[in-house]
C-alpha cells in the first residue's frame, strides 16, 4: 500500500517533471524556429509570462537592504500581499513594519496595463488613505535602488522587444532579450533580460537609463519552486552603476493560495491591513 | 666681459674649498691655472672628451632627451580641482563623505536670460523645458533641475486625500487628471502654450515665492532662470578591481569625461541660442570649473611657451651671446630640458595641472643663465685669439662649478615647494627642479659640442658698459650715507604695506575676466545665485532621527539663522520640504505651511489632538513626520528623489547654503561662525561642514605656514652655506638681509597694488630664493675678493664687485623679470600673479644688492677699513 502511494507519487512527479520539461522543450523548439529578433523576443516573453500564470495569490516577507556609496547599511521590513488579475495587471499590498515610524503605513497598487497605476497609500499617523500620484514610476521605491516599475506585475503588453542572442549564465543556457518600455514615464530606454531557456526565470536585468546609458543591474538568485510550478527568486540585488548605491532584497516565508481576495485589496483594507 | 670668467673663477674655488676643508682660497685663486685639484683635471679630462667627440656627444645628449621624452607618452591633463588637495586633506575626506552619504554634487548650470520679458514668457519657457529635457542626455547626468520639473506638491480640489506632486507647470488650474502623464515628468511645449497670462502670473507667484527655487533656480525678479545638471563622474574609485584593457578603458573614461560633458553642454548652449535668440545661455558649475582648469593651463602653455621661445629667450641671449650659432645652441638647449622635464614628468606619474602648464616658461627663464655663463667666457676666450676647442676647454673648465652651484641653488629653492599643501605646486617645483638639472647636463654637454661643430663669429666687445657700470658704482659709494637711509626707508616703507596682503583663495578668480568661467560665474552669483557653497551633514545619531521634532526644530532654527547671515544667498534644507508637505496634507491650507510640530498651533494635522493610548505626542509627531517623508519619496520621479538631501538611513541630512563671492578669510570666518552655532544650540548632532569652497580655502591658509615653514628652513640652510662659502659669519648674516628683503619688499608692493594672496603666491618665496641667493652671493663673493685678496678698502670693493659682476647682474636679471613677465600675462590667474610677484622679487632683489648691501657693507666694514687706511 505504502509503496504503492509512493509508486504513484513518484510516477506523477516524475510525468509532472517530464511535462514541464517537455514544455519548456517545445517552447524553445518554437522560440527556436522565430528567426524575426522582435518575434522571437515576443515569444520569449510571452512564455515568461505563460510560465508564470495561474499562481492566484500570495504573501511574502521582504527584506530591502540599502547601502549608500559610503558602505552603511540600512533595512526596511514589508510584508507583500499579492493577487493575479487575469487580463489586467496584479494588485498588491505592502505593508511596511520596518523602519519603526512608518509601521503600519499600507500600500495598495492596482497596476493596468494600460495608462497609469492606481496607488494609495494609507497613513496610520494621520489615520487616513492618501491616494498618490499614480504616473511615478521611475522614482525609488522607499529610497531604495529598486524602482515602483522594477517590482510592479510583468505584463507582455508593456514592452517591445528585440531578442539579442543566446548565452550561458552560472552554467545555464539563457536567452538575453531586450525591452523597450511602452508605457509613459519610464525612467529608462531599454533593459536586457537574461532568461534561463528550461524555465523561463528571470536571472538579470541590465537597466540603461533615458540616455542610454548603463544604470543597474539586478541579479536575481535562489529561486525556489512553489506549487510545483511557480519560481519565485529570494534574492535580487540591484546596483546603480552611477552612484555606486545598492539595495538587496531577500524574500522569505512564500505562501499560496492563502485565501486573499478582492476584497483584501481596497482602500477600506488598508487600515486593516495591520 | 672678463667679469664673467673671474665670477666663475670664484665660485669654482669655493666649490673646492667645500670639499677640501680648510683650504684657503684667497691664495689659490690667481692660481687656477697651475693647480692640480683631481676635480679640475676630472673637469679638464670631460671638456677635452666633449670637445674631441661633439658627434658623440650630441648623439648622446639626444639619446637622453629621447629617453625622457617617452615618458611624456604618459603625460595626462587631470581636469579636476581635485588635484589641489592631498588625499588626507581634512576638508576633503568631509566632502567625499558627504558626497558618499547623499549623491555627488558636480554640476554643470546652464543660465538662461532672456534680453527682453521675463522667465515667465512663453517662449523662455518653452526654451527651458525643451533644455530641460535634452538636458537629460547629457553624459554622466543624474538629475536636471529647472522650474519646468519642479515638484511641487498640492491637493486637488476634488479630493482632499489626493496629494499631487508633480511638475507645477503641468497643472495650472490645479485640478487633478487620473490618467494625465505629466504629473511628474517635466511640462510640455503644448501646455506651455495653452497657459493663459492670469496662469501664468500665478505660476510665477508660486516659483518665486518658493524657498526652495528662489536665488536657485530663478531670481526674485523673475528675470533670470537656470537648468541645473548634476552629473557623476567617473573617478579613480571606479579602477578598483578592473585590469588589462577594461582599466585601461576606464582610465581614457574618467580623463575625458569632464571634457565629454563640457562639449554636450557648449553644444546644448549653442542649440539654445539657435532655437530662442532672445536667450543668453552661460555655463557656470563644478564641471565647468574643472574645463577651465584644464583649458587655460593648457592654452597658456600654447601661447607662453612660444613667446618665450620665439621672442625673449632669443632676444635676451643674443644681446648677452652676441652670436647667432651660440644663440641658436642656447635655445636648443632650453627646449631640450623644457622637453626632458616634460617627459620625466610623465615617467613619474606626474599630471598634468594647470600649475604644472607654467613648467615650460619657468624652465626656459632659468635654463637661459647656464648657457650664457659658457658662451659668454668661450666668445670671450675665441676674441682672446684662443682656438674653438681650446676656447671650449677653458669655459668648460672654468664655469662647470660655477654653474652647478647656482644650479644647485635654483634646485633647493624650488625643491620648497615640497613643503606645500598643494600637490598641483609640489609637482611644479619638483618638475622644474628636473629641469633645471636638464639644463645643467645639456649646457654642458650637448651644448659644447653643438657649439664646435657650428661656425662662429667672433665681433669685437663693447666696453661702454662697463664705463657706465663705473659711474654707476662712484655714485653708489659717493652717496652712501644718502642710499643706506633712503633705501632703508624706502624698504620699510614698502613693507609696512605687507599686512595689507589679504589671504585669499577664491576658486573662480583663479582665472582672469578673458576666461568664460570667471565671466559666466561672476554674472551668475550676480544676478541669480552663489557658486560658492557650503555644505553640512547634520546627522542625529540614531537612524530615522531625522523626523524627530526637535531635530526638525533644530533644522530649522539653523537655516534661519544662516539665512540671516549677510554672506547668505540661499539655503536649501529638507525643511522647506518638509512644511510644503505639511501645507498639502491639510488641504493646502496656507497656515499650515510650517513643521508638523509647529503647526499643532494653527490648528493642522488635529488627528494628534486626539488622544492614543501608550503613544506620546513626541512620538506621534515623529511618526507623521516620517509617513509625510515615506508618501513624498514614492511619489518623485527618477532624478528628483531625496537621496541628495537626506541620507538612506534617515540618520541624518544635508544642507546647502549658497553664498554670495567671499574671499577665504571670510569663508573661514562664516565657517566659525556656523561651527559655533552647531555647538551651542545642536551639541547632540554630529555635523559635517565641507564644499570645494571650503577646502580652497583651508588649503590655501595651511599653505602659506607650510611654505613659510619651508622657505625658513631653506633660508637656514642657505645662510649656513653661505657662511661657509664665503668663510665669514658676519658676511653669511648679512646676506640674510639681501635674501630676505627683496620677498618683504615685493609682497609689499603686492600689498600696495592687489592684495590678494592665493595659494600660488605662497610658492613664490621659496621659489625666487634660490635665485636671489646667487645675485647676493656673486656681490659678496666679488666684495670679498676685493678685500682679502686685492687688500682693498671697502669703498674700492664695492666698485670692483660693481665692475666684475655688475653688468652681469643686470642682464640675468632682466632675463628672468622678462621670462616671469611673460608667464604673468597667463590667464591663470594662480600663475599670472606667481610670475608678477616672482618677476617683482627678482627686481627688487637687484636694486637691493645695488643700492642696499653695499651702503650697507660699508657701514658695518668701517673698522676694518680705518685699520687699513
Amino acid at each position: 500500500m505504502k509503496s504503492k502511494v509512493i509508486q504513484s507519487l513518484l510516477i506523477t512527479a516524475s510525468v509532472l517533471l517530464a511535462s514541464s520539461n517537455v514544455q519548456a522543450g517545445e517552447a524553445n523548439k518554437r522560440i527556436a524556429e522565430i528567426s524575426e529578433p522582435q518575434q522571437k523576443g515576443l515569444a520569449i516573453a510571452q512564455e515568461m509570462k505563460a510560465h508564470n500564470t495561474g499562481w492566484g495569490d500570495s504573501e511574502a516577507k521582504m527584506i530591502m537592504t540599502l547601502r549608500d556609496k559610503g558602505g552603511s547599511e540600512t533595512d526596511r521590513k514589508v510584508r507583500v500581499k499579492s493577487l493575479e488579475v487575469e487580463g489586467d495587471g496584479d494588485k498588491g499590498l505592502s505593508i511596511f513594519d520596518e523602519p519603526r515610524d512608518v509601521e503600519g503605513t499600507a500600500f495598495l497598487t492596482y497596476s493596468h496595463i494600460k495608462g497609469n497605476d492606481d496607488q494609495w497609500l494609507y497613513l496610520p499617523a494621520l489615520k487616513r488613505v492618501k491616494r498618490i500620484s499614480s504616473s511615478n514610476k521611475s522614482g525609488p521605491w522607499m529610497g531604495s535602488e529598486f524602482a515602483y516599475e522594477d517590482l510592479s506585475s510583468f505584463e507582455v503588453e508593456k514592452y517591445d522587444y528585440k531578442f539579442v542572442r543566446e548565452d550561458e549564465l552560472n552554467g545555464e543556457k539563457v536567452y538575453v532579450v531586450e525591452s523597450y518600455p511602452k508605457y509613459d514615464n519610464s525612467g529608462y530606454s531599454k533593459t536586457i533580460t537574461w532568461v534561463d531557456q528550461e524555465h523561463f526565470r528571470v536571472h538579470r536585468i541590465e537597466f540603461f537609463d533615458q540616455k542610454g546609458d548603463a544604470l543597474k543591474t539586478m541579479n536575481v538568485s535562489d529561486y525556489k519552486l512553489y506549487l510545483d510550478k511557480f519560481w519565485r527568486g529570494h534574492k535580487q540585488v540591484m546596483t546603480n552603476h552611477q552612484t555606486g548605491k545598492s539595495t538587496v532584497v531577500t524574500w522569505s516565508d512564500y505562501q499560496f493560495n492563502t485565501g486573499l481576495d478582492e476584497k483584501d485589496f481596497n482602500k477600506s483594507s488598508l487600515k486593516r491591513a495591520r | 666681459m672678463t667679469d664673467q670668467s673671474s665670477l666663475c673663477r670664484f665660485y669654482l674655488v669655493v666649490s673646492v674649498g667645500f670639499k677640501e676643508k680648510g683650504y684657503i682660497m684667497s691664495k689659490q685663486a690667481q692660481s687656477d691655472e697651475s693647480r692640480s685639484s683631481k676635480d679640475v683635471t676630472k673637469t679638464i679630462k670631460f671638456a677635452r672628451f666633449v670637445v674631441n667627440y661633439p658627434w658623440l656627444v650630441l648623439l648622446a645628449s639626444i639619446a637622453l632627451l629621447l629617453g625622457a621624452l617617452y615618458g611624456a607618452k604618459f603625460l595626462e591633463i587631470k581636469p579636476d580641482y581635485r588635484v589641489f588637495f592631498e588625499e588626507d586633506n581634512a576638508q576633503l575626506i568631509a566632502f567625499d563623505h558627504i558626497q558618499d552619504t547623499y549623491n555627488k554634487a558636480d554640476n554643470v548650470m546652464m543660465v538662461l536670460t532672456p534680453k527682453e520679458g521675463r522667465v515667465f514668457d512663453k517662449s523662455t519657457l518653452k526654451t527651458g523645458q525643451w533644455l530641460t529635457e535634452e538636458a537629460w542626455q547629457t553624459p554622466y547626468s543624474t538629475r536636471v533641475d529647472s522650474i519646468t520639473n519642479y515638484q511641487h506638491t498640492w491637493v486637488t480640489p476634488e479630493d482632499e486625500d489626493y496629494m499631487l506632486v508633480g511638475a507645477l507647470l503641468c497643472v495650472p488650474a490645479k485640478s487633478a487628471d487620473f490618467d494625465s502623464t505629466c504629473e511628474h515628468q517635466s511640462v510640455t511645449a503644448d501646455m506651455i502654450d495653452g497657459l493663459s497670462e492670469k496662469q501664468l502670473k500665478r505660476l510665477e507667484n508660486i516659483v518665486v515665492n518658493e524657498p526652495q527655487v528662489v536665488n536657485r533656480m530663478i531670481n526674485p525678479e523673475g528675470t533670470v532662470t537656470a537648468v541645473n545638471i548634476t552629473v557623476q563622474m567617473p573617478d579613480d574609485k571606479d579602477l578598483e578591481g578592473l585590469e588589462g584593457e577594461a582599466w585601461k578603458e576606464k582610465k581614457l573614461e574618467i580623463l575625458t569625461a569632464t571634457k565629454k560633458v563640457a562639449d554636450h553642454v557648449r553644444q546644448l548652449q549653442k542649440q539654445v541660442e539657435e532655437r530662442n535668440p532672445n536667450l543668453e545661455v552661460r555655463l557656470t558649475g563644478v564641471v565647468m570649473m574643472n574645463t577651465a582648469f584644464a583649458e587655460t593651463g593648457l592654452g597658456d602653455m600654447m601661447t607662453l611657451t612660444p613667446i618665450m621661445l620665439l621672442l625673449v629667450i632669443p632676444l635676451a641671449l643674443f644681446f648677452m651671446v652676441r652670436s647667432v650659432s651660440g644663440t641658436i645652441g642656447s635655445v636648443l638647449v632650453i627646449i631640450f630640458s623644457i622637453a626632458g622635464a616634460m617627459g620625466v614628468e610623465g615617467w613619474l606619474g606626474i599630471f598634468l595641472t594647470a600649475p604644472v602648464f607654467s613648467v615650460p616658461t619657468v624652465v626656459a627663464t632659468m635654463a637661459v643663465a647656464d648657457s650664457v655663463h659658457l658662451l659668454v667666457t668661450y666668445m670671450q676666450n675665441l676674441r682672446n685669439g684662443m682656438g674653438k676647442k681650446d676656447a671650449m676647454v677653458e669655459s668648460i673648465r672654468i664655469n662647470m662649478m660655477p654653474i652647478f652651484l647656482t644650479s644647485i641653488t635654483t634646485v633647493i629653492g624650488f625643491l620648497t615647494m615640497n613643503f606645500s599643501d598643494v600637490p598641483p605646486l609640489q609637482d611644479l617645483g619638483n618638475v622644474v627642479a628636473v629641469g633645471v638639472i636638464f639644463a645643467f647636463i645639456f649646457s654642458i654637454t650637448f651644448l659644447p659640442a653643438f657649439t664646435i661643430l657650428m661656425p662662429t663669429k667672433v665681433t669685437p666687445g663693447r666696453s661702454t658698459k662697463h664705463e657706465k657700470m663705473d659711474q654707476f658704482a662712484n655714485f653708489v659709494v659717493a652717496k652712501r650715507k644718502l642710499l643706506l637711509p633712503l633705501m632703508t626707508v624706502i624698504c620699510i616703507g614698502i613693507i609696512a604695506f605687507l599686512p595689507k596682503n589679504e589671504l585669499n583663495d577664491e576658486f573662480v578668480k583663479y582665472f582672469d575676466e578673458t576666461i568664460d568661467f570667471r565671466v559666466d560665474s561672476d554674472y551668475t552669483t550676480e544676478h541669480l545665485t552663489g557658486l560658492y557653497t557650503m555644505f553640512y551633514s547634520v546627522q542625529s545619531g540614531s537612524e530615522n532621527g531625522i523626523h524627530e521634532p526637535k531635530f526638525m526644530a533644530t533644522l530649522q532654527d539653523f537655516v534661519e539663522y544662516a539665512e540671516a547671515q549677510p554672506e547668505v544667498i540661499h539655503v536649501q534644507s529638507y525643511t522647506d520640504v518638509m512644511k510644503r508637505l505639511n501645507k498639502s496634507m491639510n488641504a493646502d491650507r496656507d497656515e499650515c505651511y510650517a513643521l508638523p510640530e509647529k503647526s499643532l498651533s494653527e490648528n493642522c494635522n488635529e488627528v494628534l489632538k486626539e488622544p492614543e493610548e501608550g503613544v506620546d505626542l513626541n512620538t506621534r509627531i515623529r511618526e507623521l513626520t516620517a509617513q509625510f517623508t515615506l508618501m513624498y519619496e514614492m511619489s518623485l520621479p527618477k532624478g528628483m528623489d531625496l537621496t541628495n538631501q537626506v541620507s538612506s538611513d534617515k540618520a541624518g541630512t544635508r544642507v546647502q547654503i549658497a553664498l554670495h563671492n567671499l574671499s577665504s578669510l571670510e569663508v573661514l570666518e562664516l565657517e566659525e561662525r556656523f561651527a559655533t552655532w552647531f555647538e551651542q544650540n545642536a551639541p547632540d548632532y554630529e555635523v559635517l561642514g565641507s564644499s570645494p569652497g571650503v577646502m580652497f580655502a583651508h588649503v590655501g591658509q595651511n599653505n602659506i605656514y607650510s611654505m613659510l615653514k619651508g622657505t625658513a628652513w631653506a633660508l637656514v640652510l642657505i645662510s649656513l652655506l653661505l657662511m661657509i662659502a664665503l668663510k665669514s659669519f658676519k658676511l653669511g648674516l648679512l646676506s640674510l638681509i639681501p635674501n630676505i628683503i627683496p620677498m618683504a619688499v615685493a609682497f609689499g608692493i603686492w600689498g600696495i597694488f592687489q592684495g590678494q594672496v592665493g595659494m600660488g603666491l605662497s610658492v613664490v618665496t621659496g621659489m625666487t630664493l634660490g635665485i636671489v641667493v646667487d645675485d647676493t652671493v656673486h656681490f659678496l663673493s666679488k666684495y670679498l675678493r676685493a678685500r682679502r685678496e686685492k687688500g682693498l678698502d671697502s669703498h674700492q670693493a664695492v666698485k670692483y664687485a660693481f665692475q666684475t659682476v655688475g653688468m652681469a647682474l643686470t642682464v640675468t636679471t632682466i632675463v628672468l623679470v622678462l621670462g616671469f613677465l611673460v608667464l604673468g600675462m597667463s590667464h591663470y590667474v594662480m600663475n599670472s600673479h606667481m610670475g608678477i610677484l616672482t618677476a617683482i622679487t627678482l627686481a627688487a632683489a637687484l636694486i637691493i644688492d645695488f643700492l642696499l648691501l653695499p651702503p650697507l657693507l660699508m657701514l658695518t666694514d668701517r673698522k676694518n677699513r680705518s685699520k687699513k687706511v
